[in-house]
């Protein structure tokens, strides 16, 4: 009885993450297999869809690589994901830590003041905003991004960093400071050193808003040639009602998986930064 | 060495509010093992915090060696200080922990890994310096702690109850350590605890505060035997001194001058003494009861023998007090009088 039981529990154990396995890759298996595809058996609606019933093909990639700036807006996206990743940290870093550490329980209403404006919605901010971008001569430039993508990563950046800052315990800074070093030592060697879980965190939340991101992209930047991977994709691979299903599937293939990647190199150290506090 | 003092040093953390520590005046001895000793909230700790310039003093003077430091920052007071929580830095290693003040105070770098292997060695810690905080236990942590307290050969040492997060059996071990190590290394050194076994055990002498106001300093036998007021007789002993009031005076006796009439020797002051609970602890019993009669009638009396075989629970029995082993305090300012002659019937 008791051994059925267990074995009952393996079963829906191990179907369970069968369904989310299958699930979770399968938008992956799809764009992979698409890419690949030539487009004779894409359109033929008789044949197995997920499997090749003709000879792959590199067509649509070449598509992609030569008529298209594709290379451009991969360049472009992480030109911007890293500005703003460095401008993101270098306010948002220094402020958590301050209203973690140096205005006792004004800190807390602060920082949950400065994460309500993260909640403020892009379709809402992107009217007013474009005047400003228009205002600075910005339009149709990367900067334009630059500029505007901090205003919702930086709050939230504040607002994560925050909580990982107040689980340092202060005794360490006050050791460090015992030690030798001053207030801003004790931060710059013990404070930054031990929050690395968060600050990765910052940094590949960041960079994956910046990639994701649609609306400003759309609004404000208008040329090919300056297109993020978000807005540039489905621009010009869409055509009217053409789809160029291969050329689409590769490019989000292409732009998903450096963030996979990144994902899964720090996966226990996203986790650590998202679930910081939650169990003590 | 340096000797530390301070002058009516005072903390207040609300304005309107009573100080955290209130104008306090002491000076320790060169090369002292000087004991903060108060219940939490006593603020001990505060005014430990303010030596090490950890805490802004709200008025009065810090001096180390003679030389006004309120306005030096931590690193600039040559002071080594370890933590209740030990404070190690996690994310290095235990070589790393006590090369750090080195480092931060820009100790030539070829002196280092020497200095390490001394600091380490008097400890015993020399096989643990490749492993990391978490690694350890908290004996070990405790000895990395002093080993980087030491390292840099601070003027004075400051300790913030570093003993209070072991269990008792290592606790006990730990503190013969740091005696040793205390007169191995002969460093003025400020050490903070609520425990007064502790505080009795290490101190050359002893500050007991409350509520932020220094009630005594004194060596262990002059705050235990001469306590300055009712809080230090009850705050020390366990149980505390015997206090009854009578007439315009409070009088105290310890415990273990509580006895059986056959065992007191000389001038005593006699009760009939109701026993109403009986522990055995080993090397000592308490009993705790009543007076039959007299002015102590009805309020609760503990003694301390070192047998308790001959009394049962119920029974009443002739115990005295030596008329020298009696406490005197005045009534209205619970410090202490000289001993005056009182009627206990």
């Amino acid at each position: 009885m008791r051994l059925s039981r267990r074995i009952w529990g393996k079963v829906v154990h191990v179907l369970v993450i069968t369904v989310f396995t299958v699930l979770l890759a399968f938008p992956f298996y799809w764009m992979v297999i698409t890419s690949f595809k030539q487009n004779v058996d894409l359109y033929t609606m008789e044949n197995n869809p997920f499997v090749f019933n003709a000879k792959p093909t590199l067509d649509h990639l070449k598509f992609l690589f030569t008529e298209t700036r594709f290379v451009r807006w991969l360049a472009n996206t992480t030109f911007v994901g890293i500005v703003v990743v460095a401008i993101t940290l270098v306010l948002a870093v220094p402020a958590a830590y301050s209203l973690a550490r140096l205005s006792g329980r004004w800190g807390e209403r602060l920082g949950i003041a400065i994460f309500l404006t993260y909640l403020v919605p892009q379709t809402l901010l992107f009217i007013p905003l474009s005047r400003v971008v228009a205002y600075l001569g910005l339009q149709d430039s990367l900067w334009a991004l630059i500029l505007v993508y901090p205003s919702f990563t930086v709050p939230f950046s504040i607002w994560l960093l925050m909580g990982f800052f107040k689980s340092i315990p202060k005794e360490l800074e006050d050791a460090a400071m015992v030690d030798g070093l001053t207030r801003f030592g004790a931060f710059a060697k013990m404070v930054i050193p031990i929050s690395t879980s968060g600050i990765l965190t910052v940094v590949i939340f960041t960079f994956t808003l910046v990639t994701q991101e649609f609306v400003y992209a759309l609004t404000f930047i208008s040329s090919e040639s300056n297109q993020m991977i978000g807005t540039g994709i489905p621009i010009f691979l869409v055509r009217g009602d053409v789809y160029y299903w291969g050329a689409l599937m590769a490019a989000c293939l292409i732009a998903s998986l450096p963030i996979a990647f990144l994902y899964n190199l720090f996966l226990d150290r996203f986790i650590a930064g998202f679930t910081v506090g939650a169990v003590k | 060495m340096a000797v530390v003092e301070t002058r009516s040093l005072t903390k207040v953390f609300k304005e309107g509010e009573l100080g955290a520590v209130n104008s306090v005046n002491l000076e320790t001895r060169e090369g002292e093992f000087l004991v903060f000793l108060g219940p939490s909230g006593s603020g001990k700790t505060t005014l430990l915090r303010m030596i090490a310039g950890l805490e802004t003093p709200t008025s009065g003077e810090i001096l180390i060696g003679g030389r006004v430091v309120n306005e030096l920052s931590p690193r600039d007071r040559r002071i080594a200080m370890v933590f209740q929580s030990y404070a190690l830095y996690p994310h290095l290693s235990v070589y790393k922990n006590i090369a750090f003040p080195l480092k931060a105070q820009k100790v030539k770098k070829d002196l280092h890994k020497q200095k390490v292997e001394w600091a380490a060695s008097l400890l015993g810690i020399g096989a643990l310096l490749d492993r990391k905080p978490r690694e350890l236990s908290g004996g070990e942590r405790q000895r990395v702690a002093l080993a980087r307290a030491i390292v840099r050969e601070p003027a004075v040492f400051l300790l913030d109850e570093p003993l209070s997060n072991l269990d008792a059996k290592l606790r006990a071990s730990a503190r013969e350590e740091l005696e040793r190590f205390h007169r191995r290394v002969g460093t003025t050194t400020i050490y903070v605890t609520h425990d007064q076994v502790e505080a009795m055990a290490m101190g050359d002498r002893v500050l007991v505060l409350n509520k932020g106001v220094v009630h005594q300093l004194g060596t262990p036998t002059e705050v235990y035997d001469n306590p300055a007021d009712t809080f230090v007789a009850t705050f020390l002993g366990s149980p505390p001194m015997n206090l009854a009031e009578l007439s315009d005076v409070i009088v105290g006796f310890r415990p273990e001058h509580f006895r059986p009439v056959s065992s007191v020797n000389g001038e005593a002051v006699a009760f009939r003494f109701k026993v109403e609970n009986i522990e055995y602890l080993g090397s000592e019993w308490i009993v705790s009861g009543t007076p039959a009669s007299g002015k102590l009638g009805g309020q609760k009396v503990f003694s301390r023998l070192n047998s308790a075989q001959d009394l049962s629970l119920g029974g009443t029995y002739d115990f005295a007090v030596p008329q020298r082993e009696l406490k005197f305090f005045d009534r209205s300012t619970e410090k202490r009088v000289e001993p005056k002659v009182v009627s206990w019937q």
